[in-house]
Formats: C-alpha cells, structure tokens, sequence
C-alpha cells in the first residue's frame, strides 16, 4: 500500500493549550480513514496543519512525499477541503462561487464551467445554480462548499464533519457521494463525531480524544475486539420508583455479566457467553418492571470507541 | 499552473463584488463635489481652484481606498471566504496583489471626476499631467497599502472601520494639503513626514501649480520605496497572524 499522508509526532499549541499533542498516523492511497472524537479533540486543528491553514509548532507532516511547512504550493494544488464551516460567497451564485474556485487554480474559462456544471447536476444543485449562495439552505450550502472542493479534480480530499448539523436526506447524499468518489479513485480523510458515520463510511479509523490518538485500525479490527461481547437490550414502560440501583443488584444477581442504564427506559447487559435471558427477565418483574422488549445487540463501533476511551456516548452525540 | 487565471479572477470578483456596486460608485461621484461645496462654504464665494484641486483629488482617494480595502477584506476573512484564497496554491504575494489591485483602481476611478471638475469645468491650469498621473496612482498604491496593513491589525470589521479613520482624519491636516507642510507647528513636522500621503499631495502641488516643497523626483523615489516597504511588511504580517 502506497502511503498518500504521513504525519510524525505532529503537535500544535496555541499560546500554552495544547490543541494536538505529537500525534503519529499514515493515510494509505484510495481508502477513506477517519478521525473520530469528540468537540475539542483537535481534528480540525489537525486538517488545518495538514492543508496549510494552520502552522505546525512540532513534527513532520508529508502529502504524497512532499513536505508541508516547505511545500505548501505543490500539496495545495493536488487537495480539496471541505471545511467545517461553509465559506463561500454569500453574494455569489452557486454557478459562480464554483467557477471563481476553479479559478483560483488556473482552470481555464472553459474548463471552469463545463466542470461547474457538471458538479451542480452531481449534487443535485442543477436548478440553484443562478441563485446566491446567501439563498441556499444549509443542506445545499453544504453540498456547494462540497462541490467548490471538488472543482480541480483533487487526489486527496479533507472533510471536516461532512454531515454535521444538515438535513437527512442531504446526509445520505453526501455520504454516497463520498463512496462514489471513493471508488473512482480519491483518497480521503474526514473527521466526525458520528461514530455510525465512520463505521459506515471508513476504511480505517483513528480515535482522537484531547490531542491524543488513543488507537487506529481498520474498522473490521476494531469491531473484532468486541466480537465476543453479547448485548442484550431490555426496555421497559416506564417506572415512577428510582430504579438507579438496579444495574447493581442485577450484577450480583448474575455476576457474569455487566449492566448499564442506557436511558430511564433502558437496561443493557453485557457478557462474555450468550445468557439466558429468561432468569434476567424474571429478576427485572420481580423488582418491579414490566419488560416489554428484548434486543440482541451487534457489536458496533460505539463499544470499541468506548472501550478505547472511555468516552460516555451521550457526550458524543450531544 | 496559471497564476494570472486566479489573479484576474480575484480582481474581477472584488470588482464586481464591491467597487462597482452604485453605492460605491457614487460615493465616488458625490464626494468629490461635497468637498468643493464645503471649501466654497467655508472660504466665502472666492478661492482659488488650483489650491484646493490637490486636495479633493488626494482625499477623494484616500477616503476610496483605504477604508474600503481594509473592511472587505477584513469582512471576507471574518466570513471565512478569505480561507478559499489561503488554501488556493497561490503566492501569498501573488494573492494579495490581486485583492489591492481593485482598490487601487477604484482610487483611481475616484479622482477622474475631481480632476474633470477642477481642469475641464473651472478651467483650473494644470503645469504637468504626466506628473498628475503618476501622483494619482502613488497615492493610489499608497492609500491601499494603508488600508492592508490596516486589515492585518483588524480582526472585525468595525475596527477596520475605526483604524481607517484615526489614519485618515490627521492625515487631512498633516499632508499638507489645507496647511503647507512648511508652515506646520515644529513638533507636528516630523509626524508629516512619515506619512507617505505628504509626498503624493506634494507631487499634486507640483503638477498643478509648482507650489511644491521637495523636487518631484525625491517625492517619486520616496513614495515608490514607501510602497514597496508597506507591502513587503504587510506580506510578512499576514504570514505570521493569518496562518496562526
Ligand atoms: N485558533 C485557536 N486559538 C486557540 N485555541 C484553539 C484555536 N483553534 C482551536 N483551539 C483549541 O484547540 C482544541 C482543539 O480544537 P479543534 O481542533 O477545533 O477540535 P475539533 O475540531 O476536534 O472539535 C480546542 O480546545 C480548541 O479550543
Ligand atoms: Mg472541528
């Protein structure tokens, strides 16, 4: 495998916080690899540093061989970032905040607009092309500061939190579209703090919490480690008596397995070996519950990402 | 890679964006008169047109440029469009050139009507119009350049706005424009003589009625070497806070 992005012991403080804390990852040609962790963990920092909008106080960051702090020019002219904040001209049309952006790569007239064009009908955008970009929803604003990315036909492609805060539907076309371009060839890093998202769109994945990268694997691996898990879910109609202790009794009531209160409604058990579920069942209506669902759970991410970090999930997911 | 495609994009885009929108191009157009009318006001029904024409033309520019620079590219920098510039492959130079280009301009579209006005309407003499030029665009170049080094001090666009002015507004008295440099208090001299507006105004004295007070050749050199100092340390300054 031919190694597209190399960063060593790549660190960045701004006057004294240390936002990334010497971190040490390889991106391979033609997969997508993801960042995964929470706000503040310091992935937009890093896309930052990697795509020359931020400097590197410590480390060693390599786009395709090329060295960024000396090179910037030649990395620039073979990526596209997607920021985490859309940043296109508000009084431009969509038409022509995309030509403007091929422009700035020296396309010319031509080229501009015959790709413009073509990148309006892929995101779906064919009709909003004459409007202002200060028009758009944020959905389709999201999808043209996507589209601008993609003017110059770039290898690498950054995406910081492609999805966040868009509606559904624009969620599901982009996250298509990221596996299309994917397929024809681009690599590409994106962060999130959807761990469904990662799993569902990522080759390989790094977890990243306060600068740090706690692991990086491919997705099968890291799912493996949990393979053994059995998850049980019971949910039940709601109770008016506190039922904080609960998880504890259950757990010295089947000491091989461990609970947690997912959500007032919910109770999740974990072991090592497929449990009978029915005794379970007997000891939640005896303590008073009226369990009325029973859900065999997959191992997904999420417990490999917990696992890992120790991150509470809710904290994720906001 | 075409970097004259992205130069002349930025340039054509920040003119259609923001110079040529009508109310930019009448506050070119309504400026210059307004200034008359407050000389005539204040001077009674006679002055001489040849005295003032130095000093609509320097501050029609002035007033253009500076401020207008500064608050669209602090705005597009507060917008985040700035960011599309800094992660095109493009010289820091080459992009910054493209950005004052427009406003260099515009300056230069401001004082055509002021200069229409005072040497076709009132028949005001003019000793040297190939001077006048080169001092039009000098202060054109040098009121831009304010306005850069004004937009890497300014983080939002009210404090472009605030800086613009607390530039501008001394500048009036020190440039020598109403007061000649020779006949300013002592302590407030050396102030004129750094201020790079002092040496175009003289060059438009110059140009107009001789009444200048450094040889023109002196005031080129000095203006030409002002510029190239701004805009090397402006390039400096923006490589060191825009790229933290
Ligand atoms: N320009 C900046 N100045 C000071 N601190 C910053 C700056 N940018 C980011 N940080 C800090 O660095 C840390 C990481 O931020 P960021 O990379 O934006 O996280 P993420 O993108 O993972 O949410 C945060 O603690 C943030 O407050
Ligand atoms: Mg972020």
């Amino acid at each position: 495998m031919e190694t597209i992005i190399e960063v060593k012991n790549l660190k960045k403080s701004y006057d004294g916080i240390i936002a990334v804390n010497r971190i040490h990852f390889k991106v391979y040609r033609g997969e997508i690899f993801g960042f995964l962790g929470p706000n503040g963990a310091g992935k937009t920092t890093t896309i930052n540093m990697l795509t020359g909008l931020a400097r590197i106080t410590e480390g060693q960051i390599f786009l395709r061989g090329k060295d960024v702090t000396h090179d910037i020019q030649s990395v620039q002219k073979i990526i596209g970032v997607v920021p985490d904040e859309n940043n296109l001209y508000e009084e431009l049309s969509g038409f022509d905040n995309l030509c403007f952006c091929g422009a700035l790569y020296g396309m010319k007239k031509n080229d501009r607009e015959r790709i413009a064009r073509e990148l309006l009908n892929l995101f779906g955008l064919k009709d909003a092309g004459r409007r202002k970009f200060s028009e758009y929803s944020r959905g389709m604003k999201r999808k043209l500061t996507f589209a601008a990315a993609l003017m110059h036909e770039p290898e690498i492609l950054f995406l910081d939190e492609p999805t966040t805060g868009i509606d559904v539907a624009s969620v599901r076309h982009i996250r298509n579209l990221i596996r299309e371009l994917n397929r024809k060839g681009a690599t590409i890093f994106l962060t999130t703090h959807y761990i469904e998202e990662a799993e569902r769109l990522c080759h390989r994945v790094a977890f990243i919490d306060r600068g740090k990268i706690i692991t990086t694997d491919t997705v099968e691996k890291l799912l493996d480690a949990n393979r053994d898990a059995h998850m049980v879910d019971f949910r039940f109609a709601p109770v008016s008596f506190d039922i904080s202790q609960l998880t504890e009794k259950l757990h010295s009531r089947f000491p091989h397995i461990s609970c947690v209160l997912r959500d007032p409604g919910t109770i999740r058990i974990t072991s090592r070996q497929v449990t009978d579920i029915a005794p379970v069942v007997s000891f939640l209506a005896s303590s008073g519950l009226l369990v009325q669902e029973a859900r065999i759970i997959k191992p997904t991410l999420e417990e490999a990402f917990v696992k890992a970090t120790g991150i509470e999930i809710n904290l994720m997911k906001k | 890679m075409n970097s004259a495609i992205a130069f002349r994009n930025i340039l054509f885009k920040d003119m259609k964006n923001y110079y040529l929108k009508p109310p930019n191009i009448s506050w070119g157009l309504i400026f210059p008169f307004a200034w008359m009318g407050m000389l005539l006001i204040k001077s009674g029904s006679a002055f001489s047109i040849s005295e003032v024409f130095p000093g609509i033309v320097a501050l029609s520019i002035l007033f253009g440029t500076t401020s207008m620079l500064s608050v669209t590219i602090t705005f597009e920098r507060k917008s985040r469009s700035f960011e599309r510039l800094l992660l095109a492959p493009l010289k820091t130079e080459l992009l910054i050139l493209g950005k004052i280009t427009g406003a260099i301009l515009f300056g230069i579209f401001n004082s055509i009507i002021p200069v229409f006005l005072c040497a076709c309407i009132l028949k005001a003499p003019v000793n040297n119009w190939f001077l006048l030029a080169a001092g039009i665009m000098l202060l054109s170049i040098t009121s831009t350049l304010l306005g850069l080094f004004i937009s890497v001090a300014a983080t939002e666009v009210f404090e472009a706005q605030t800086y613009s002015n607390f530039f501008r507004f001394p500048m009036i008295f020190l440039c020598g424009l109403f007061i000649p440099v020779t006949s300013l208090p002592l302590l407030l001299k050396p102030l004129s003589f750094i201020l790079p507006v002092t040496y175009g105004v003289d060059i438009l004295h110059y140009s107009i009625s001789e009444s200048n007070f450094l040889p023109p050749v002196i005031d080129l050199i000095i203006l030409s070497v002002f510029s190239i100092v701004l805009f090397y340390f402006s390039i400096y300054n923006i490589r060191r806070k825009w790229i933290k």
